[in-house]
């Protein structure tokens, strides 16, 4: 509970001045999203009052040109390569912070959290471009032609590792430790320990962990647009090149006009509805009582 | 004894070690790579040089110059905004309060936005509505929308670690509002504050997304804040995407902004391992 509170009465007419310029930055902060909100559907109304949604859905295909917009090969690309690395990173991160936990030495753990904080701080041009030079010439040699959905993958996977590994870390680290004490004094084995008392007990924690990596990866933009070859399709296979909704507005938004630019903008709304529902399922989901 | 238990024992503990093992042979690929291929050649002609052969050759002088402009505009705009921001919501707002708690969520929103979804908005309305152009202003503007949430919420466990006794000693002492802000809560919360600041930065200068169509690509030395400027990691993009043979280049200017954003990481963390815990041991 703050101490300072701008209603009580306060002796000082400085006070009154203080409080006026920190309300006025708090609105200001607050109205950003609203702004960002505002603009993406005023300049996606355009397209869509011409064309109407259900169009985004039906079109023979993605040619902007000749005002055709179907964004379905987009929305696969971006769901497959969400679901894929969310699937991939979400055990490697969780048995890291398991690792950092219950099995390495503190020491041990103290570096490995450092290491993957310094993953965390790379920038999602330089995986993207990692993933170029070094991952699509290994995939290439496998499958040609290398730009595919599954390097996508991988590097999604290793870009969103840390966000699932540090939540992961702090929710175990507020798992009360009469439980583990209890579980030592019930002779659980260490497995059973984790499985059984830490896991269900830490449970809000993980999933907001995983609803914040899903956030991050179907935002993520450079590094997928350089790793997975940008062929507006539906990808049926992991060798299989395609474009996510993101990459779509980075490729385009430089010369797109008219109902082109208008119908990017569609996607930008469609990303941020999609963030919005997650942040509020994790706000449902951390709000719920967790360790009585 | 059973022997189940422990065979799930083992089992366990052969899926930790190998996720921890493939995940740190993983980042280790990609840092070596990076440092010996782009550390190995580099040299310091190639951060005071300007740019040939759209990149193939020459350094990247305007570029970090560009990149720095944008910083200065995005600290310069969001560290009063945000550090105002900060001291409402956790001295002045609780979260029984309407308001305090909806700049909290609409901040929690912002924190999740895709960078993509800051570019289209900052092309709109930056570039487009407030006639900036493709500028190192619209580029700066957006990407301070951006590092808010970060500088807002370490500022905020700043200001946490004071402890509750400053406060109540000041108010029995008399001191206004501001006084007390100035002289006790701003000192102690200094680390927090630098904590953000430093990882703002981090955020910015990571950025590609936000700032394609939004700062531009233009690799010339910038003339005002009004020029077009490409920062660095649009350089390294653009130098892997759509220059052939534009890898070596593109390996240097990554080791440098690798190196640049492992420094900021490193300072923000010594920082809050210095300042933050020492406050929290001393109240």
């Amino acid at each position: 509970m703050p101490l300072l509170k701008t209603n009580s009465s306060s002796l000082w007419q400085s006070d009154k001045l203080l409080a006026v310029t920190l309300k006025s930055c708090g609105v200001a902060t607050g109205l950003i999203v609203f702004l960002i909100i505002g603009f993406l559907i005023a300049e996606a109304i355009p397209v869509l009052k011409t064309t109407g949604i259900s169009r985004f859905f039906t079109d023979p295909g993605w040619y902007p040109s000749s005002n055709q917009f179907n964004l379905t090969p987009m929305l696969w690309g971006s769901l497959y390569a969400m679901v894929g690395s969310v699937l991939l990173a979400t055990p490697l991160g969780i048995f890291s912070a398991v690792f950092c936990h219950y099995y390495a030495p503190p020491l041990v753990a103290k570096i490995y959290r450092m290491f993957i904080q310094l993953l965390s701080g790379i920038p999602s041009v330089v995986y993207g471009f990692w993933g170029l030079v070094v991952l699509v010439p290994k995939i290439n040699e496998i499958a040609p032609p290398g730009t595919s959905l599954l390097a996508g993958i991988l590097i999604l996977a290793i870009m969103i590792l840390p966000t699932i590994m540090l939540t992961a870390d702090a929710s175990l680290s507020n798992v009360p430790a009469q439980y583990l004490r209890g579980a030592a004094a019930l002779g659980l084995s260490r497995s059973a320990t984790i499985r059984g008392v830490v896991f269900p007990a830490a449970r809000s924690g993980l999933f907001t962990g995983v609803i914040l990596e899903t956030g991050r990866a179907i935002g993520e933009t450079m590094a997928i647009l350089m790793v997975c070859g940008n062929i507006v399709k539906t990808p049926t296979s992991l060798f299989e090149p395609m474009r996510t909704l993101t990459a779509n507005i980075a490729l385009e938004m430089a010369y797109a006009m008219g109902n082109h630019r208008s119908a990017l903008f569609v996607s930008g709304v469609v990303l941020m509805l999609f963030i919005i529902s997650l942040v509020v399922i994790a706000e449902i989901i951390s709000s719920k009582a967790v360790y009585e | 004894m059973n022997k189940k238990p422990q065979l799930q024992d083992r089992f366990l503990t052969l899926l930790v070690y190998g996720s921890v093992i493939s995940v740190s042979w993983v980042l280790f690929l990609v840092l070596f790579d990076i440092c010996v291929t782009g550390g190995g050649s580099l040299n310091l002609e190639f951060l005071f040089s300007e740019p040939t052969s759209a990149g193939r050759t020459g350094g990247i002088a305007p570029i970090l110059m560009s990149t720095l402009f944008i910083l200065l505009i995005t600290m310069m705009v969001s560290l009063p905004l945000g550090l105002g921001s900060a001291i409402l919501l956790s001295e002045f707002s609780s979260e029984e309060k309407l308001f305090g708690r909806l700049v909290r969520r609409s901040l929690d929103v912002l924190a999740g936005v895709p960078s993509i979804c800051f570019g289209l908005f900052g092309n709109a309305f930056f570039c487009k509505r407030l006639g900036l152009g493709f500028s190192i202003l619209s580029g700066g503007l957006t990407l301070a929308c951006m590092v808010l949430p970060i500088l807002i919420r370490s500022t905020e466990e700043g200001f946490r670690s004071v402890p509750k006794e400053y406060r109540l000693s000041a108010a029995a002492l008399g001191l206004s509002r501001i006084s007390t802000l100035w002289h006790l809560l701003l000192p102690a919360a200094i680390p927090g504050f630098l904590v953000g600041f430093v990882l703002g930065v981090g955020r910015a200068l990571a950025e590609t997304a936000a700032l394609i169509f939004t700062s531009g690509y233009v690799d010339r030395f910038p003339r005002s804040l009004m020029d077009s400027g490409r920062a660095l990691s649009i350089h390294i993009y653009d130098l892997s995407m759509n220059i052939s043979g534009g890898d070596e280049n593109a390996y240097r200017s990554a080791f440098v902004l690798v190196v640049l954003l492992l420094v900021i990481n490193f300072s923000a963390s010594w920082v809050s391992e210095r300042w933050l815990k020492r406050k929290i041991v001393l109240s």
